[in-house]
This record gives structure tokens, C-alpha cells and sequence, in this order.
């Protein structure tokens, strides 16, 4: 993966003072620690099932990963700039319905859409919508200066509302081609939506990583009054990033679409917790300017693990909302000390 | 003869390799108000949480009152006899009085459901009796720094202790507040109440205490009573330095120049009246003025974190946008924050990420910031700066107070500033940092830029070519390099200046004859 937050460990270069809290070194495999985490499930899951170690299925785990990793990246990017955005969770759904509303013919189909635009115009919007509810998150946090935490709640309500409503609360199932094709190719023998959440996540490292304004978000994230004194324009930024959460958020919901042929009632209902789980997990601070990519990816990586190894393991359906809500947080205590980092 | 309030005797205290106190000694007498003094890391911090239970020390021993003292956790034992005031309020803001006074103990022996009747008028006997004149409904954060300094004593008082240590206490007070704090602790002490006083201020040392201990690298190295040691002696036993070397002021090498920043008919309603002000290169200007007195928001607002109501800025005749950072940057103003806690530093992230925090979009091409130069950039900076730090990939909490505000510093400094505005640039930082950073400042007057210290700390206004001084928002009074101390302290405290008459003042403050009142300064 690519480079992240923390510039490459300067430590080395001199010996670092043994102070009480100063472990040198350390720091630079904090984005590690959930490897081995990883790896022990592998193990599990091999000795669970002989069908966990099939191509179908890790390929399965990781096609299943990118729409969580997506919601996921976008929400890590806000929560290191100390902001939170819960309404991501129903942009997945509501983007791709509107989108959708907006090209469908009028008649010949289950779904009456409004045939204002062209079919090929659907992704662009579909995007825009995602753009927008972020920009609108950022007017009522930066602008009117509501509390971020219920105001995005409000908007996942809100927003979930006008799906169902303009859905009539079915699924939306006759999806034009180009719509899905995201989801459905694949590309050198890996979905397609692999290698673009691959790509996503390493444009994202390298500019936390290695661009002044991806750098900014640590600054704005870890004391925004500093970073404003330094010149850095932090309600811009913030305002710019909420935007990327969203339309990250769209795309997810455009792969989802794919990916399942469909847009479900209930697309992305109840994410955000796993969401939030894993940017936790992976390292990401819930306080700002906190975490790397990096780490929010192995955070995904491990939730999908855990469920896949849980199905294979012919868990009872009936009890899988209980071992998932624990995993969750066994996974957070153990992410906690090999971290060897207190989560706040 | 009566037993010390507390003795500490033999204290050793390590952090893995690093020794934080080395047979440490300290005798506190009932009543005293004694002094403890030294840099930063002298191992202040580390006795003081001996001395109040937090940390338990590695050898030694420490008696209160000839018993030895409680048993390490025994909190309950440890409030009864010491307790100690921090520099950050340990009171909780949306509480009333009444409740911080008996956080955690509301019931009286006995009762179960909380009395808020009683509760109060304990509390109110509890103020009246320490004569703190606070009303124990009101909110914490309805109160001045210095009332909730005085609840906090009161609090420690109720619990019994007869020694309590205070942390720079009036590093967040202005001169009333400081006033009104020294008033209360020479009452207390006339109850028997003693006191350890932690302080940066050597006036307030000798103003305040009878005693004065100093520590230096973890070890104790002088006691003395306040009376009959110099200041010089004092410093010296600090630094470890010779004694008699006179605290040099420097003041501009060579004549003034140009101007390089110029604002006129600058205001901000509610802080400053329109005003004038030119600095010009070579020269450090003071902008002198109590806490409440608007002179920070004229700092605040010439870096661009404030939007003035009227009055244009110019650097070096361009006019620059008011209210923007980004375009005060760009024009050449560089910033110090008054508390670099606040809005100084990203305290998570390294040296070097805080030191080019203003400069991200010279480190690469196209928006890129390329890891290698800013470690190169960030190593100059501690190169020139003498920043003491383990390289430029420490996270910048690591560092010492002294060397924090370095970094701040370094990163106004980082683009070449035309002026340099710094809000209490020395703002808690031992003796030795401040004549370093205070040295900073004057080089880069020397270099050839301006500067403008905004701090009403007599320090700092020192090495001023000229200051102004501002009280209620108004520029009152100009004083030029043949200033006392006193006259300057009488303008910021609104009294009618002693010194030049209002007139020349007035002219000075206007930048018409700058040059006149700091000619002939060259040392």
C-alpha cells in the first residue's frame, strides 16, 4: 500500500531519549498491528472450513470489503480532520435512487423514473448527489455551526426518508448496464471495484502522505486553532472534505449497485457502526488528527474476515448479530494494545 | 522549635535512564511562603509530585509535620496535608462553587440524599472563613482566573493540608488579578498556612516569598532566604553560569530603515480604537498592555486571525487583505500565537511537521510535500534555532517549554517574515529560553525585517527599541530607549505616564518621528 500519515520514522537518526512513554521505533509499526490479527484469522479460517482458502472465495472477501472500504476511506479522511459524518451510511443508498429516478423511462418499467437526463449522465449525478449532501453537512457544521454529530444523524434520517420515499420503499431492480458495469467487471481476473478501491486508497495515502493539503487534515484534525494561525484554510478544507466523504460514499453505492444488480430499500442501513468499527480498529482517532489509510484498510479487512470465517463456520443466521457486535469489540481491545495506543 | 510543614530529604526519582531528581532536599516552615525555582527540567515537576503523592520516589524520604508521610495511594492521607494549585484548573467549569468545594463528598457524615441547602452554606462558611469573597452559587466559569484559583485553595484548606504548592500561578492573570492573588496568600500565610510557589517570575519571588529554593539538572542547589540575594545570584544559581554577568539589553545595531508594516486607522470594535502603527526595519517595537487591553487583538488582527471593522495594513507599501491568514502570510507577516498550546502547536504531530506548518507549499512541486526536504528544512530551523530535540521526527509533545515555543517561533520565522508579530513570545518558558528567544527577535530585527512583541511582560518589552503601551484599546503613552520599568508599568495600568508627555507619545505612536526616539540606540 502506499505510504500514509506519518512521514517516513525519523527516529533512527539519532538515538531517541529513553523518556517514560517513548518507545523509538515503535511508532512506525502502528500501522502494522493489525497484521497479525489478520493472519490469525487466516489460520482460523483455514481450519474451519476448506473452502476458505479458495480463490472465490478471498476474491468474494475482498470484492465484499470495497463498498465498506469506501465509506470507510471517506470517513477516516473526516475523522482526521476531527469532524464525523453518520449520514454516509445513507448517501450509499440515497445517491444511486436519485440518480436513478432522474434517467429511468417514465414508463415500461417496475420504477417510474423521471427521464429528465440521458442514462449515460447517471454516474455523474449519482456522484453529485453524494457531493452534495456533503456540501450540506458542511453548511450546517461550518456555517451554521450545529453539533456535527446530531446534525449528520439528522441527515442520515433524513436522508434514509427520501429514499424510501421516493423508491416507494422497493427495490430498484432494472439498472441500466452502464450503471453496473463498476460493480460487475472485472478486470485482469479481479472485479473491477477492487482495482479502483485499491487506486482510491492509494491516491488518498499519498496525498495525507505526501500533498500539502492532505497533510493539512492532520493539522486541522490535531489543533485547528494552530493550523489557522499558520495560515492553513481550515473551514475551506474541512468544507472540501465533507464533499469527498459524500461523493466517496456515491461511488460505493455505485458498486453496491452493480455488484448486486439492484438498489435495495435498505441499501447501507446500519454501516456507519461498522464503519466507525473499522476506521477504530484500523488506528483512526476519533478525537482527529489521528490514523492512516493504511491502518482504516486492515481495519476492513479484518471486520470481512471475521464474517466471512463466522458464515463459513456455519454459524447460526440467528446469531450472527451477537458474535458480530462482539468480534467488534474484541477486535478493538486487542487492536488497543498491540497498538499499544490509548483510542479516544 | 516547630516542626516543618513538610521535609523532604534524599529524594531520587528515574524514568527509566533519565534521572529526574537526585537526592533532592526541600524544608517548608509553617507560614513560609517559599519559593521553588529553577529552568525547565530542573526537576520541579517531578518533586512537586513527590511531594503531593502522584509519583512515589525511588529513595528518600518525606515527612509532614515531623510524621512521615501517608502511604503511596492513600489519597484521602495525602489531601489532608498538601495539595497543589496546577497551572491548569482542576475545577469543573459547569459546576457551582459550592459543588467543586465538596466534589465527592456533598453528604455529610451520615446523610445519604445531597442537602443542597447545607451544601451551600457550608461552602459559605468555608469562603468566609478564608475570607474569599465568591458566591458559592455561582458557575466556575462565570469566575476570573484568580476566584478560581482562590476556590481551589479553599478546597485544599477544607481538607486540612497546611501546605499547598501552586504552579505558576499567575501565568494566566494580569497585574489586578496578580494583585489580588498575593493579597489573599499573605493573609493565608498570617493563619499559618504555608506555601510552595512555582514561578517563572523572579519579581514575583521576591515580591511574594521569604525562601527561595532553587533546583538545577535534578539536584538541589541553593536555599536562601529571599532578602540579601541578588537577582544576579539568583539567575546565575539557576543557569549554573557565572554570577555578575549583567542581563545585557540589546537594542536595534544600526539605524532604522524603511518602513516594512504600516496600519492606519486600524479598529476592531469592542477591542481597539482606530489606530496608527509603523514599524520599520531594524526595529523592535513592544506593544505593551494588561491582559484585557486589546493590544493581543491588534497582534491577532495585523496576522490576519481577526478582521478589523476599518483601517488598511501595508507591508512594505503593498496593502494586504485584512482578515485572511493565508494573504498576512503571503504579504509577509509572520505570526507567534500568545499560548502555544492554544493555537501554537499540532501537539500529536513531529518537529518537523510543526515547524514548516506555514511553509507546506515550498517543500515540493505541484502541492506536493516531499518528506525529504521537510526534514531538511525542519533541521535548519533547529540548526539556527538551537532547538533541543532528538531530530526532526520527535513528536513536538516531547519537547520542553522553552524549546516548543522554539518551534513556534521557527515556523513564523520559516517564510522569511518582513515583521514579525509575537503575542508573549516568552509566555512560560524558563530564564535561559527567554534571553534565546528574545535574542531571536532582535536578530531579526538586525536581518533587516521589523518586529512587534505584544506582551506585557517588562522581559520581554526589554529588548524594544520603543514601546507603546495600550490601555482600554487606546495607544496611551510611547516610551523610547531611555524608558524605565516603572513608567511602563504605571501606562499599562492606565495611570498617567510619568514619562514623555502625551504629545510626543502620541507623534511616536504615529510613526511620524519613530525614527527620532529610537536614533542613537546603536550599543
Amino acid at each position: 500500500m502506499t505510504g500514509t500519515a506519518s512521514p517516513p520514522a525519523t527516529e533512527a537518526a539519532r538515538p531517541a531519549p529513553a523518556g517514560p512513554h517513548h518507545r523509538p521505533g515503535l511508532a512506525r509499526w502502528r500501522d502494522f498491528s493489525l497484521i497479525p490479527v489478520i493472519f490469525v484469522l487466516g489460520v482460523i479460517g483455514f481450519i474451519v472450513s476448506p473452502a476458505f482458502l479458495t480463490r472465490d472465495n478471498l476474491v468474494g472477501v475482498i470484492q465484499q470489503s470495497t463498498e465498506l472500504g469506501l465509506l470507510v476511506l471517506g470517513e477516516a479522511l473526516i475523522l482526521i480532520s476531527g469532524r464525523m459524518d453518520l449520514s454516509l451510511e445513507s448517501t450509499i443508498g440515497l445517491a444511486p435512487v436519485l440518480a436513478l429516478w432522474l434517467v429511468m423511462p417514465a414508463h415500461g418499467s417496475r420504477f417510474a423514473g423521471l427521464e429528465l437526463l440521458p442514462t449515460w449522465t447517471a454516474i455523474p449525478l449519482c456522484l453529485a448527489v453524494g457531493a452534495a449532501v456533503g456540501a450540506t453537512n458542511g453548511f450546517l457544521i461550518l456555517a451554521l455551526r450545529v453539533n456535527g454529530f446530531i446534525a449528520t444523524l439528522g441527515m442520515l434520517t433524513m436522508l434514509r426518508g427520501l429514499q424510501v420515499g421516493i423508491s416507494e420503499g422497493r427495490s430498484l431492480v432494472d439498472v441500466p448496464d452502464s450503471f453496473a458495469y463498476l460493480g460487475r467487471a472485472d478486470w485482469l481476473g479481479v472485479p473491477a471495484a477492487v482495482w479502483i478501491c485499491l487506486a482510491l486508497f492509494a491516491l488518498g495515502g499519498a496525498a495525507l502522505g505526501y500533498f500539502r493539503h492532505g497533510r493539512a487534515l492532520y493539522a486541522i484534525g490535531g489543533n485547528p486553532e494552530a493550523a489557522r494561525a499558520a495560515g492553513i484554510r481550515v473551514d475551506r478544507i474541512t468544507w472540501i472534505v465533507l464533499a469527498i466523504g459524500g461523493v466517496l460514499a456515491a461511488f460505493a453505492g455505485i458498486l453496491y449497485t452493480g455488484h448486486y444488480g439492484a438498489v435495495s430499500a435498505g441499501q447501507g442501513n446500519g454501516w456507519i457502526f461498522q464503519v466507525f468499527a473499522a476506521a477504530v480498529i484500523g488506528g483512526i482517532g476519533l478525537k482527529g488528527g489521528r490514523g492512516t489509510l493504511f491502518g482504516a484498510l486492515t481495519g476492513v479487512l479484518t471486520l470481512q474476515l471475521v464474517i466471512n470465517v463466522m458464515t463459513l463456520g456455519g454459524v447460526p443466521p440467528l446469531w450472527t448479530q451477537f458474535l458480530n457486535g462482539m468480534i467488534i469489540i474484541v477486535a478493538l481491545v486487542v487492536s488497543r494494545y498491540t497498538s499499544g495506543e490509548k483510542q479516544d | 522549635m516547630e516542626q516543618p510543614v513538610v521535609h523532604a530529604e534524599g529524594i531520587v526519582k528515574r524514568y527509566g535512564p533519565t534521572v529526574a531528581l537526585d537526592g533532592a532536599r526541600l524544608t517548608v516552615r509553617p507560614g513560609e511562603a517559599h519559593a521553588l525555582v529553577g529552568r525547565n527540567g530542573a526537576g520541579k515537576s517531578t518533586l512537586v509530585s513527590v511531594l503531593t503523592g502522584m509519583e512515589r520516589p525511588d529513595a528518600g524520604r518525606v515527612a509532614f509535620g515531623g510524621e512521615p508521610a501517608p502511604g503511596w495511594g492513600d489519597t484521602a492521607a495525602w489531601q489532608r496535608r498538601v495539595a497543589c494549585v496546577y497551572q491548569k484548573s482542576m475545577t469543573v467549569p459547569e459546576l457551582t462553587v459550592a459543588e467543586n468545594l465538596y466534589l465527592n463528598r456533598f453528604q455529610e457524615a451520615g446523610g445519604r440524599a445531597i442537602r443542597w441547602r447545607a451544601l451551600r452554606e457550608r461552602a459559605r462558611r468555608l469562603l468566609a472563613e478564608y475570607g474569599v469573597d465568591v458566591d458559592p452559587g455561582a458557575r466556575i466559569r462565570e469566575l476570573g482566573v484568580e476566584q478560581r484559583q482562590f476556590v481551589e485553595i479553599a478546597r485544599a484548606l477544607s481538607f486540612g493540608a497546611r501546605l499547598i504548592v501552586l504552579d505558576e500561578p499567575t501565568a494566566r492573570l494580569d497585574a489586578a488579578g496578580i494583585a489580588r492573588l498575593f493579597g489573599k496568600l499573605r493573609e493565608l500565610r498570617a493563619q499559618g498556612v504555608a506555601f510552595l510557589f512555582i514561578s517563572h517570575h523572579l519579581q514575583e519571588v521576591y515580591e511574594l516569598c521569604d525562601t527561595v529554593t532553587v533546583f538545577r539538572d535534578a539536584r538541589h542547589v541553593l536555599t536562601a532566604p529571599v532578602a540579601g540575594l541578588a537577582e544576579d545570584a539568583l539567575v546565575a544559581a539557576m543557569t549554573g553560569e557565572a554570577a555578575g554577568a549583567p542581563r545585557t539589553v540589546r537594542t536595534a545595531a544600526g539605524p532604522v530603515g524603511e518602513p516594512v508594516l504600516r496600519a492606519e486607522g486600524l479598529a476592531l470594535a469592542g477591542q481597539f480604537a482606530p489606530l496608527d502603527l509603523t514599524i520599520r526595519a531594524g526595529e523592535v517595537v513592544g506593544l505593551a498592555g494588561a491582559t484585557a487591553s486589546g493590544n493581543t487583538a491588534i497582534g491577532e488582527t495585523l496576522a490576519g486571525l481577526r478582521a478589523p471593522d476599518a483601517g488598511r495594513i501595508a507591508v512594505r507599501g503593498r496593502p494586504v487583505r485584512t482578515g485572511s491568514v493565508p494573504h498576512a502570510l503571503a504579504a509577509g507577516i509572520g505570526y507567534v500565537p500568545e499560548d502555544r498550546h492554544r493555537e501554537g502547536l499540532v501537539p500529536g504531530r513531529s518537529v518537523a511537521e510543526n515547524a514548516t506548518l506555514t511553509v507546506t507549499d515550498q517543500l515540493g512541486p505541484l502541492g506536493t510535500v516531499l518528506p525529504s526536504r521537510t526534514r531538511e528544512f525542519a533541521r535548519r530551523m533547529i540548526a539556527s534555532l538551537d532547538i533541543r530535540t532528538t531530530g526532526p521526527g520527535q513528536p513536538v509533545s516531547g519537547l520542553s517549554g522553552g524549546n516548543q515555543q522554539k518551534v513556534v517561533i521557527a515556523r513564523a520565522l520559516a517564510r522569511e517574515p518582513a515583521v514579525l508579530v509575537a503575542v508573549r513570545p516568552t509566555n512560560g518558558v524558563d530564564v535561559k529560553s527567554k534571553e534565546a528567544l528574545l535574542g531571536v527577535v532582535r536578530q531579526v530585527a538586525d536581518g533587516g525585517s521589523g518586529a512587534l512583541i505584544v506582551s506585557d511582560e517588562l522581559d520581554d518589552l526589554r529588548v524594544c527599541d520603543r514601546v507603546l503601551a495600550v490601555f482600554h484599546g487606546r495607544i496611551t503613552a510611547a516610551f523610547g530607549p531611555g524608558r524605565r520599568d516603572h513608567e511602563l508599568v504605571a501606562a499599562m495600568e492606565g495611570m498617567a505616564a510619568d514619562g514623555p508627555p502625551a504629545g510626543e507619545g502620541t507623534a511616536a505612536a504615529h510613526g511620524t518621528d519613530g525614527t527620532d526616539s529610537t536614533e542613537g540606540t546603536a550599543s
